[in-house]
């Protein structure tokens, strides 16, 4: 053996002359194309799995990186040909699955995997991208609450962004036309899913927002799988619902799917049904509000004309207290304009509250100190203090004073001056 | 579309004017004055909550692509 004839040099001459005789010498690039063919032969089409470092993405739009794992690594090069599709963003320390072909590089002997494929590991892709832009947007504080519009308690027109042959069209005009019948809807058709469809949903955002008819718009489809309501996980579709002046209602999908436009949006609604229901409902409070500001309306108008008196013995002031007292204890009362159409609107939200509603209108009414005015009450300020007269005491002998009728003011000089009987102090 | 006061603006006005009659401090002609808006506002509101006509539109484009409102169909077959 060789290692027994230590005086023989190594390589032994004769042995390298020999087989120099039958030997085939390659090039470099020779040798490299035969490695490359091998490869390619022998991995044409792989799945290999391995963790993303050393990302790059080249100016050309190609990504290079290297696979590894804890014993080896293996170069990897994404064409940007086969990022189309690819919803999330690649990068440094991601866990992936890819599929392609082994090749060589010759220029730099370097063997790498041609992807033409590649799936984040253990997270759907579409899942990842979905994260990847809920936290980027965050970021950038689309979803703050400071940005969020309040929704109108009584919009008089409602947008409706969605497919007009669509579920969600149908489930929201059964709950308006149910619950809400003096609504306005304007349908601004689009495709809900598909190739296009997040382009033309930003775009009518922005169309309703310029043409500015509408005071809320709800913005969504019916139910699907995650391929179908994608487009409302766009990030298009994001920027233009955060943008939009008019505030938007997303409603996409069921009760469970939440999407990206659920968060910019001003007011999310579980389901389209359900964002015709928040509009409905916050009518309903409104008869209540509405009924609720005419109480107070009449109790504030009927309590300060009772400071009044508290502290005055003067005819007028006096005398309009008493008639208020009046005629609120009155139990007849005239329906006008006011009372029929209030009425008529109170009738939705059910009989049992009606009467009470009637009378309170009635009273308000007749409560009106215009009214008493146009029966022939006057109300009299000093001048030039300009400050309401309450007793006798108030003024002198030619001082001028400024009565208030019905249509239009008096001014007058005070020539005389008595004490009458009625009740004072 | 801005046609009249909104409900919106009325009913807030209407509930700015009830506070300040509420806060009492108030001379007896301001509250008058204010009452009288009120009532205006109210009635406003009133006719706002009894309006029921409803009507659906869609944007549609028109011979020269241009936007187009028309009377919604309604949903196929319905």
């Amino acid at each position: 053996m060789i290692d027994n004839t230590p005086n023989i040099p190594y390589p032994n001459p004769m042995l390298i002359e020999k087989v120099a005789e039958q030997r085939t010498i390659y090039s470099v690039s020779e040798i490299t194309r035969n490695i490359k063919s091998l490869l390619q032969g022998e991995y044409p089409a792989v799945w290999v799995r391995g963790e993303v470092s050393n990302f790059k993405k080249a100016a050309s739009g190609h990504i290079y990186f290297t696979l590894k794992d804890e014993k080896a690594v293996i170069r990897a090069v994404l064409f940007r040909g086969h990022q189309q599709g690819m919803k999330f963003a690649l990068e440094d320390g991601m866990n992936v699955i890819v599929h392609g072909g082994v090749d060589v590089f010759e220029k730099r002997g370097e063997y790498q995997i041609i992807i033409d494929f590649l799936e984040p590991e253990g997270i759907g892709a579409l899942q990842l991208a979905f994260e990847q832009l809920k936290e980027k947007l965050s970021k950038e504080g689309l979803f703050d609450d400071a940005h969020k519009k309040p929704i109108p308690s009584f919009p008089d027109t409602v947008g409706v962004i969605t497919s007009p042959t669509g579920a969600a069209l149908r489930d929201i005009m059964n709950v308006m036309g149910r619950r809400y019948r003096g609504v306005h809807i304007i349908i601004y058709p689009v495709l809900v899913q598909g190739e296009g469809a997040a382009e033309e949903i930003a775009a009518a955002i922005l169309n309703a927002n310029v043409r500015g008819e509408t005071d809320v718009l709800i913005v969504g489809r019916g139910g699907g799988s995650i391929e179908d309501l994608w487009p409302f996980n766009e990030e298009k579709v994001a920027r233009a619902i955060f943008e939009s002046e008019i505030p938007v209602i997303s409603a996409v999908g069921h009760e469970i799917d939440f999407t990206i436009s659920d968060f910019v949006a001003d007011l999310r609604a579980p389901t389209p049904s359900a964002a015709a229901e928040l509009v409905v409902k916050n009518r309903e409070e409104l008869l209540r509000w509405s009924r609720d500001l005419f109480l107070r309306l009449k109790n504030s108008i009927r309590r300060i004309l009772d400071q009044k008196k508290q502290r005055a013995s003067y005819h007028t002031a006096d005398v309009l207290f008493r008639m208020m007292q009046t005629i609120l204890h009155e139990k007849t009362f005239t329906l006008d304009d006011v009372t029929k159409t209030m009425l008529n609107s109170i009738e939705t939200i059910g009989n049992g509250k009606k009467a009470r509603f009637e009378r309170i209108v009635g009273q308000l009414d007749a409560l009106s100190p215009l009214k008493t005015l146009a029966r022939g009450y006057a109300l009299v300020r000093k001048l030039p203090e300009d400050v309401p007269l309450v007793s006798i005491a108030q003024v002198n002998i030619g001082d001028e004073t400024k009565t208030r009728l019905r249509d239009g003011e008096l001014f007058s000089t005070v020539q005389r001056k008595e004490k009458t009987d009625t009740q004072g102090e | 579309m801005s046609k009249e006061l909104s409900f919106e603006v009325a009913i807030k006005r209407l509930e700015e004017i009830v506070k300040e009659l509420e806060n009492g401090d108030i001379e007896i002609e301001k509250a008058l004055t204010i009452f009288e808006e009120g009532m205006r506002l109210a009635k406003l509101c009133a006719q706002k909550l009894a309006h029921v006509e409803r009507r659906i539109e869609i944007l549609k484009k028109g011979e020269k692509d241009e936007d187009v409102l028309e009377l919604f169909q309604g949903l196929d077959e319905e």
